[in-house]
This record gives structure tokens, sequence and C-alpha cells, in this order.
């Protein structure tokens, strides 16, 4: 789940990392409002799930409040990626000396949290990575002992020649850490974090994203969810317990487990077809699963075609059958259907469908073949 | 011979009263698996089944059975909490078929796991049959075939797809191990080439990624490498969009995008065979065996 800059700033703020001021607007007066507060020389920055903001024209520097109300008019309802601003972060501007980089992830390859900072942070950033992968510093920490003092003070020292500013520095990245652990996040950067021109270092921009299997054991931050930052047949799926993302084709895709649904996928293109989404029901067996992914696959007016492939494990064919047959009592399916069936339960699963008018197939290629014709 | 389990195995089962525990305890009974003992903390005493005796720990359980290899299926919360139980209490070999651990709690699992000299497989797996010998987790056994191909996977159902493909045409397995879908795994791709490669029984191996990571691409290194015997390949997620894109960082520590394209060059260049589609495996095999 991806945190919004200003609550990712509450969150750093919380756990003592100096962030600077900010207040989050939702109208042009609101943001009028704070600017003044601030003094008026603010920057207004879209709070959106998407990166790539400044460069998209969601970010924006006042020297007025009239002008701050003017760049959250234009900002307010602009689409970033595909996504609706819906707020705007109002914050005073600062002035800069010079921009770095702080990053924590957990590593896959290392199975550590790992720091990663450079002198050269900034909207460019992966450039540098790329270009110049000498400018970034790495760190893998150690879990049980956690990121120790002189661990982040070499890393502040690749950042800033002056004690001071090392030491500042360190001491954000150690609360940063333990910010990752204490929301469940699995990234947690601050870019750019700053120097003003009197020697302070203060963090400007951050992101947060939290792992997904964190937010049960962690309400509060679960409660961070803003859903209308989403898409709505997202949302639906989120709540059913499906994982669905939507594409641009016109096969709507209905699959057990997520390697075999990018399987069907692959294969509904290579029998020239096109997927309409990535869906896949969990793994345990529940005829409301597929009800619901039924809803949202006919809610889509660009399906037009729906293709199951089931092979059953944990998931049990009776059930995903008797989930089809029940769809078609409450909603019209408008579209055809095409469905592959083979494993637990094959046979109940084919026989509650041939009862109900329709048939399957217990081949994977011939099903997408059929769909795809 | 086969890899990781075989007869030999003395399987003690963590959440054996559980939804999920007690369900897969019953296949795996019938497929042949010694399962002696389960767990259920409160539950000491009792006997499932009638037979298999519940202890309150795996402790306790390896004292009194000398369980060797255990399979977790409690919920995810307190899934990380069996995998340091099991590892401390002598365990050599620990599946776990949870799904929804949080990645952080794996980086402390992980390191005490393997301080204690264990093999962790899994989580979110559906971890190992040797068919006709054992099986520990949940792939079904009733699609598997004894035989000479050995199969690993970061895949639950396409793993099944794949074995099905296999046992249809009449080729059988040395062992089937779902490694688990997770970005942090106690058994990597590395780890079961290397024990195919080794393995008498195995006479070709078939490997199952999926975008994401870049543990593929190491892989294909490593059969570049070290491994003899011929290998096929598929990538799941060619038409799949691109990754929710983990910040800055994601990028910056991998240098790759992980893309089901990078990875398909990477195993191709290593001289791995490539499947376009799952029903390719059977003619890809023949052509190398």
């Amino acid at each position: 789940m991806n945190l919004h800059e200003y609550q990712a700033r509450d969150i750093l703020r919380k756990h003592g990392i100096p962030v600077p001021p900010g207040e989050v607007a939702t109208t042009p007066a609101e943001a009028r409002a704070i600017a003044e507060r601030f003094g008026g020389k603010v920057v207004v920055k879209a709070q959106v799930h998407a990166g790539g903001r400044g460069k998209a024209g969601g970010v924006k520097l006042a020297k007025t409040a009239a002008e701050a109300e003017a760049h959250a008019k234009a900002i307010l309802g602009m689409t970033i990626k595909g996504l609706t601003v819906q707020k705007v972060l109002v914050a005073p501007a600062a002035d800069i000396a010079s921009e770095s980089y702080v990053g924590i992830i957990v590593d896959r390859a290392s199975q550590r949290p790992v720091l990663m900072v450079s002198p050269a942070g900034g909207i460019d950033i992966e450039e540098v990575a790329a270009k110049t992968p000498e400018k970034i510093h790495r760190l893998a920490a150690d879990p049980r002992y956690g990121l120790l003092p002189h661990q982040a003070l070499t890393l502040g020292f690749a950042l800033y020649s002056d004690v001071k500013q090392a030491r500042a520095a360190a001491d954000i990245m150690q609360k940063l850490y333990n910010v990752v652990y204490a929301v469940g996040a699995s990234l947690a950067e601050i870019n750019p974090l700053v120097t003003t021109p009197d020697g302070r270092v203060q963090p400007l921009d951050a992101k947060i994203v939290i792992d997904d299997n964190e937010l049960e054991r962690r309400p509060e931050i679960a409660a961070l969810r803003d859903a209308s930052a989403e898409a709505p047949e997202e949302v639906a799926a989120r709540e059913a317990g499906l994982t669905f993302i939507k594409l641009d084709g016109d096969v709507g895709c209905c699959v057990n487990g997520a390697g075999l649904a990018m399987a069907t996928m692959d294969l509904v293109k290579y029998y020239g077809g096109a997927p309409a989404n990535f869906l896949a029901i969990g793994g345990s067996s529940n005829p409301q699963k597929v009800v619901a992914a039924l809803r949202i696959m006919t809610s889509d007016p660009r399906v037009r075609v729906i293709l199951f492939n089931i092979f059953g494990g944990i998931t049990r064919g009776d059930d995903v059958a008797n989930g089809i047959v029940q769809a078609t009592k409450e909603f019209p399916l408008k579209v055809p259907i095409v469905i592959r069936l083979t494993g637990t339960n094959e046979r109940e699963g084919i026989a509650i469908l041939e009862r109900a008018g329709f048939s399957a197939l217990s081949d994977m290629d011939e099903a997408v073949k059929q769909a795809v014709a | 011979m086969s890899v990781f389990i075989d007869q030999s195995t003395r399987l003690v089962v963590q959440g054996i009263t559980g939804r999920d525990g007690s369900f897969h305890a019953k296949q795996m009974i019938e497929y042949g698996t010694k399962v002696v003992a389960g767990v259920t903390p409160g539950k000491g005493g009792q006997r499932f089944e009638g037979t298999v005796p519940v202890f309150n720990t795996v402790a306790e359980a390896v004292h009194a059975t000398q369980a060797n290899t255990s399979v977790i299926y409690v919920p995810a919360a307190v899934a990380s909490s069996a995998i340091f139980e099991a590892a401390d209490s002598g365990i050599g070999l620990i599946v776990c078929i949870t799904e929804g651990i949080p990645v952080l709690d794996m980086t402390k699992a992980l390191p005490f796991v393997h301080e204690r000299g264990a093999r962790l497989i899994g989580p979110n797996c559906p971890g190992l049959i040797s068919p006709g010998k054992s099986k520990v987790g949940i792939i079904p056994g009733n699609i598997c075939k004894p035989g000479k191909i050995g199969v690993v996977s970061r895949s639950g159902t396409l793993t099944y797809e794949i074995i099905h493909q296999l046992s249809t045409h009449g080729m059988g397995q040395s062992t089937c191990v779902g490694i688990g879908g997770d970005p942090l795994i106690g058994t990597n791709f590395i780890h079961c080439l290397s024990a195919f490669e080794a393995d008498a029984e195995t006479a070709a191996i078939v490997m199952i990624g999926e975008i994401g990571g870049t543990d593929e691409q190491q892989a294909a290194e490593f059969v570049k490498e070290k491994v003899k015997k011929p290998v096929v390949g598929f990538i799941a997620g060619q038409t799949a969009p691109p990754g929710r894109r983990m910040g800055h960082a994601g990028a910056i520590i991998s240098g790759s995008s992980g893309t089901a394209a990078e990875k398909m060059a990477a195993l191709a260049q290593a001289g791995i065979s490539v499947m376009k589609r799952p029903a390719d495996v059977v003619p890809l095999l023949k052509e190398r065996l």
C-alpha cells in the first residue's frame, strides 16, 4: 500500500525526524489560507500515488498566497498517470544548498534491509544509479541489531564532509530505519534530503510503501489507505479477497494462482488475443470470490469473452462451478464464457456446470484458443 | 534418491488441527508420507485421526518422535514464530506453506534458521513432493508420477500445470519443489538446481520463474557454470503490466526491471531451453534428453 507524501511526512515527524511544516488542502481557498499562514512563499504539491509529479506539472512554487491559490486550482483535479489529484500539500518553500538521497528497502538478494544513500539526490537519482553507480553508497543492516550508530555515521559522511551535518543525517537514517519496522514498510525513502543555506539538514519529500501483509496487524496504518486514489474495480477486488489489475485487452481472465494467471494471460497473447485483466482468486476456495470476480469482469464494457482457467489444488472445482452458477442467478453475464477446469473435485465441478448448461474443457491451450477465436 | 525429502522423512505438522493443516495432513498420510506428529498449543495429548500424536510444542514432538522435517500451516500472523520454533527445536527441513507473512518478519527468521543449520522452503509455497516416496505440502499427489525430471518453481498452480503436462506425456518427476513467490524465501533456484545436479535420479531439470527480482538471472549464471544436466525454463508474466514501482530504491538496488523478456534472454543465453507456453515443456525436454 502506498502512502501519500503528507502521510509519510507525518510518520517521519512522529519518529523525531525534523520534517519542515506543511498542510493538506482539498480546495484552492484552503491552499490560500495555508499559504498565508506560512508567509506566502510556498510550494504546492499534488498528493497522488504516482512518481514524476514534478515533471507532470503537479509541483509548483508560489511567491504569494494568491499565487498558491491559483496553483492549487490548476493542480487539484488534474490527472497524473491516470490518477486524479484530490489533495495538495502546501509547505513553506525551502532554500536549498544541496540535495541528497536516502532510501531503505528490503533487499531480496541479501535478505536484509539495505540503506542506500547518495550525495547526488533529486529527481534524477535513478539516472545517477545507472550511470555513476559509485555515487550510491549501500549498507545492509543486520535486523538483529538495527542500524548501528557507526554505520549510520559512515553513511552520513558519504553525504556530508561537515561533521555536524553528517551526524544530523546519521540521526535521520537511524530514525528512518526505526520507521521501517515501526510501520511495516517495504520501502522508506527521503528524496531529497536537503541542506539549507544556513547548514540545516532536512527531508523535503518522503515516500513510504507499506507491505500489504502488515495491514492486518496495524489497523492504524491500514486506516491511512486512500481508496479514492485507486481504481474502483481494484478496490472492489481487494474487498472480495481477489488480486486484480486492469489491462487494455478484451479477454477477461479468472485464474486460481498468480503464476498460472500470468501464464494464462501470456497464452492469450500467444494465440493472438489481449487479456483484459489479471485476476487471481486466492488460495482458499470460496464460491463468493468467483461471483465477485464475474461481477467485476462483466462490468467492464470492453470484455467480450470471459476465460476461466482453474487447476484445482486448494481451490476446489465444485466451489468454482457453484460460484459461476450463483453469479448467473444474480446478474446477466452478457458475454460468452469459456471454462477450463481440472484438478481437485473436477468431476463434481463439471457436473454442476453441465446441469446449468455450461461445458468445461480440460486443456489450457484449447480453452485459450476458444476464448481468443 | 530424490532431493530434500524421501522415505526417511519424518514429518511434524505445525497447525495440524486447523482447517488447512488437518485437510492436508490427511492427504499427506494417504500419499504415504510418514506424518509422525502434529503440534497445536493447548491440544497436546490428543491424537489426530486417532493415530498421530499431537504435542503442545515442536520440541516435545521432536523429542518423542524423532521428527526431522516440519510443515507449517498456521496463520500468517504467527507463521514466523512457527519457523523460529521449528529451527530452535532441531528440525532440519522446514516447509512453510503459509502465505501473507510480513517481509520484515522474514528478515529476522531467515538468519535464525540459517544459524541453526536448518533449511527453510517457502514461505508462501506449495511445498514439495518426491512422487511415490513422500509429499510435504499441498501439491496434489494424483497429478505426479515417479520419474527423472526435477521441477523447481516460484509458482503454485502453474507448477501443477507443468507437472500435469509432464505426467500426461509419460515424463515422471524425481522431485518437484515449489520455492515460493515471496520476496524473501529460504531456498532459491540455485539451491534446488545444485541439489538436482547432484541427484543421481534426476536426468533433466525444469525451472519455472516469474517476473520480479533477479533470482532467475542469477540461476541462469549458475546453470551456465555449474549444471551439466539439460535445463528447460519458463518465465510467467510476459504480458504483465510493469510492476508496481517501489519508489526509486527498487530500481536502484537491482539495476534491473525484472521483466519476463530480460529473464528469458538470460535463460537462453545460459543454454537453457526457454518455453513460450507451458505445453512446450515436453517437446523441449525430448529435444534435450
